[in-house]
């Protein structure tokens, strides 16, 4: 223990040492710093903190030295990810190949891609994207398409992927491939990793209905991915997928601690767009009122993740729990920003230039946003789905209802 | 501020689930409207709540009661709401006593307490006079006149108003109704020359009643805390209450709410459980996530209550919160329930009906969903 105690002193120190003042502030969406073969920094302090980290192995600190990660124990880790929320230290980088492909590496790579893959994610050199979606392959993922040909020495991959982010500021791709068409669906899926310079890719990036976004399709014409980029077995890639996807959630919630998203109190809007109690007609009264009830829902949301955190720590099952957040508050910002274009009224209704506040315009955008909210990451007849089978434990119903993977 | 129950009221709220399972489960409940019962509630059973210390849990050692706070109380109403069992714990302790405890004088703390929590007395909260809930709203008048006053006018929706020894109720000395300053609480004795009772019939079967004063005289004792400044103590109580009917409202939706998802697997139709229907599982599923929001709500409310970091205001918005959220759950799920259980849902035959009438008189109780929401939204414009 007292060795223990050793650690978070000394980490402490170098933290104090370390961490750049302004990298121990929230973090504005527009401020992230992407790993990856060409990294750009928006100040020196970044760079430093960037070079820092990577140079103790701290951005994967609990990876094996041997890999280029920090070997730390999960006790250690614990306790500079502690250390870290404690002086509020930003994450040097974001990088979805630490997140999330790397740990699958680990678990289910060869000693040989280990060696080769795992280092350069762990120096940030390598920005990686996730091929998963595909246009006809939403929801039900498992039904992908993108097909990979045996050609005896690499595999030829011809389809496309889509909702990839950064698709076309990514160096590197994991993607789910077909490799056996003719067995239930999930039985013929495997995983590759690919070079984006590889011929034959193109990523176009995605207008969406909120404007400019960083979601690409990706279209792969006849690309070759030498086999040694199998990662895991042939033909066993779902479960590498679930594994990966378990990554993704817990990425996600650490993600979401260090990130600063851009908040707006509805309170405190709808008493600046509103008039005084005094001058309000009963339809102004009526819209404070939704006003006001969907600022409770926002509470007790924000009371139910505290609760959660309070019945994990007290180690209860909190899975049910679990279940309800990203329905929840998905839904629960789409009727947000619906009250909101309503309070703005037609101030709202800008989409760019002089004419409008520049909040005024990003609580457009944001809602045009919030629809893509209750569609991505699981839509929320998904969530339904899982809620009702999981946690209710209602009875299957015929395979097209009840959202069942294969025959 | 902790939103789970600790080891000790964990082990209340199984203590109080196993005895009202075996005392007061809804077929008592059902049983005491069938022979119309006029107390609403059975004072054996009330008894042995006394007996287990219920009815001190929420008061300082000092006037006799377990400091034990709302959260405890909270578990127990969570049973209570399950069983749709009936007392007077919300009246007499969780209302009356804490008006006494918050405003009332040492010499009304000693003549009433102990006679409250031992249960020899029972006393009830007069306030309401409009359809709505609105303790600001009191227009019922109380003249000086020598040492003490008189008071004349008609109290509606009298929570177990049939059989109280006394009443506590809010008047008005000074101001107009809709204002907070010039109410005044007094103890009304039942058997005072002027005041008339009469039951009020209430879809809940529960006891609630008209309280007619007439030219009603009392002294200078009868005067709870500073004449014309009842208001903030009043709605102290009123908190306490309403997160406790909002721990109730819980553990009534929570019930029914694990009996429809018990239907929804065994009844079969078209040769399969109902449950197998994507259009009943998302509703389900629905239900299921707005009763765990009311539970954060409600755990919140309690918490709130027992916190004395918070003010006035921030306790007040919380009982809000948990008391709308409460409610906005009950009333989503009761509706699924009844539909969902098809026509076996309009049936007295199952409990299911008897739930969404206790949910609808609870939710109306002691401030709506729109009272409280806007109750929240002032404020937290206030503190803004």
């Amino acid at each position: 223990m007292s060795t223990l105690e050793d650690f978070r002193r000394e980490t402490r120190a170098w933290l104090e040492a370390n961490c750049p003042q302004s990298m121990r502030t929230a973090m504005p969406d527009g401020e992230l710093v992407w790993g990856g073969r060409t990294v750009e920094f928006k100040n020196e302090d970044q760079r430093l903190w960037f070079e820092r980290m990577r140079d103790k192995g701290w951005f994967c600190p609990d990876w094996p030295a041997a890999y280029g990660g920090g070997g730390l124990s999960p006790e250690q880790n614990a306790v500079l990810e502690s250390e870290m929320r404690r002086l509020r230290c930003r994450p040097p980088q974001i990088n979805l190949g630490i997140w999330m492909l790397g740990p699958v590496v680990l678990e289910f790579g060869t000693e040989e891609q280990k060696r080769e893959l795992l280092p350069p994610m762990a120096r940030g050199e390598i920005r990686w994207c996730q091929g998963f979606s595909e246009p006809n392959a939403g929801s039900d993922l498992a039904s992908l398409k993108t097909s990979a040909v045996d050609a005896g020495d690499h595999f030829v991959v011809n389809g496309t992927k889509i909702w990839t982010s950064y698709g076309d500021k990514s160096d590197w791709m994991y993607m789910l491939v077909r490799t056996n068409p003719d067995v239930p669906k999930q039985q013929g899926i495997s995983l590759l990793v690919v070079d984006m310079a590889s011929p034959g890719i193109e990523a176009r990036p995605i207008d969406l209905i909120s404007g400019k976004s960083s979601f690409c399709q990706v279209f792969f014409d006849n690309v070759k991915v030498p086999k040694r980029q199998l990662i895991g077995p042939l033909n066993g890639g779902w479960t590498l997928a679930k594994a990966l996807l378990q990554h993704e959630r817990r990425a996600m919630s650490k993600f979401g601690e260090f990130s600063l998203p851009t908040h707006f109190d509805l309170l405190s809007i709808a008493g600046k767009y509103l008039p005084a109690q005094e001058a309000s007609s009963p339809a102004d009264v009526a819209l404070r009122q939704r006003a006001y009830a969907m600022a409770m829902d926002e509470m007790a949301y924000s009371l139910t993740a505290q609760r959660m955190g309070e019945e994990a720590r007290a180690r209860k099952n909190v899975s049910g729990l679990m279940s309800i957040m990203k329905l929840v508050h998905s839904e629960q910002e789409k009727d947000k920003f619906e009250v909101l274009v309503d309070v703005l009224g037609h101030r709202a209704l800008g989409w760019e230039g002089e004419g409008f506040e520049p909040q005024e315009l990003a609580i457009t955008k944001a809602w045009l946003g919030s629809f893509a909210q209750t569609i991505a990451g699981g839509s929320s007849e998904v969530q339904l789905n899982v809620i009702a089978k999981r946690v209710l434990e209602l009875p299957e119903g015929n395979p097209a209802s009840a959202g069942k993977q294969g025959k | 501020m902790s939103l789970v129950y600790s080891e000790e009221q964990q082990l209340l709220a199984d203590t109080a689930a196993e005895f009202l399972m075996a005392k007061s489960p809804v077929t008592a409940q059902r049983k005491l409207r069938d022979e119309g019962s006029a107390d609403g509630f059975d004072a054996a059973l009330w008894r042995e709540m006394v007996d287990m210390g219920w009815s001190a849990i929420p008061f300082p050692e000092a006037l006799g009661g377990l400091e034990f706070g709302c959260k405890g109380l909270g578990a127990v109403f969570e049973q209570i709401g399950r069983n749709l069992s009936a007392s007077p714990l919300l009246s007499s302790i969780v209302l009356a006593g804490s008006v006494i405890e918050l405003a009332g004088s040492e010499a009304q703390q000693a003549e009433w307490m102990a006679a409250l929590i031992g249960g020899d007395k029972r006393v009830a909260l007069a306030v309401d006079e409009t359809p709505r809930h609105g303790p600001a709203a009191v227009a019922l008048r109380a003249r000086r006149e020598g040492a003490g006053y008189v008071l004349t006018g008609t109290k509606a929706f009298v929570a177990d108003g049939v059989g109280a020894d006394a009443f506590i109720v809010a008047a008005r000395t000074g101001g107009q109704p809709g204002e907070q300053g010039g109410i005044s609480l007094f103890v009304v004795a039942a058997d005072a020359p002027g005041v008339q009772v009469s039951p009020m019939k209430t879809l809940d079967s529960r006891n609630h009643a008209t309280l007619v004063l007439n030219e009603v005289r009392v002294g200078a004792a009868a005067l709870l805390g500073a004449e014309g400044e009842g208001f903030a103590a009043l709605d102290a109580a009123l908190d306490r209450g309403r997160v406790c009917l909002a721990a109730e409202l819980l553990g009534s939706t929570q019930s029914l709410f694990d009996t429809t998802v018990e239907y929804l697997k065994t009844r079969v139709q078209f040769d399969v459980p109902i449950g197998s229907f994507q259009a009943l599982q998302h509703r389900a599923a629905w239900c299921y996530a707005h009763l765990q929001l009311a539970r954060s709500a409600v755990m919140a409310g309690l918490a709130a209550m027992d916190d004395p970091a918070l003010d006035a205001a921030a306790r007040a918005r919380m009982a809000s919160l948990a008391k709308w959220k409460a409610g906005d759950a009950a009333h989503r799920i009761s509706r699924e329930a009844v539909q969902m259980h098809g026509g076996m849902g309009v049936t007295d035959e199952l409990d299911v009906g008897l739930h969404l009438k206790r949910i609808r008189v609870a939710q109306a109780s002691l401030g709506d969903g729109d009272f409280h929401v806007q109750r929240y939204g002032d404020l937290s414009a206030v503190e803004a």
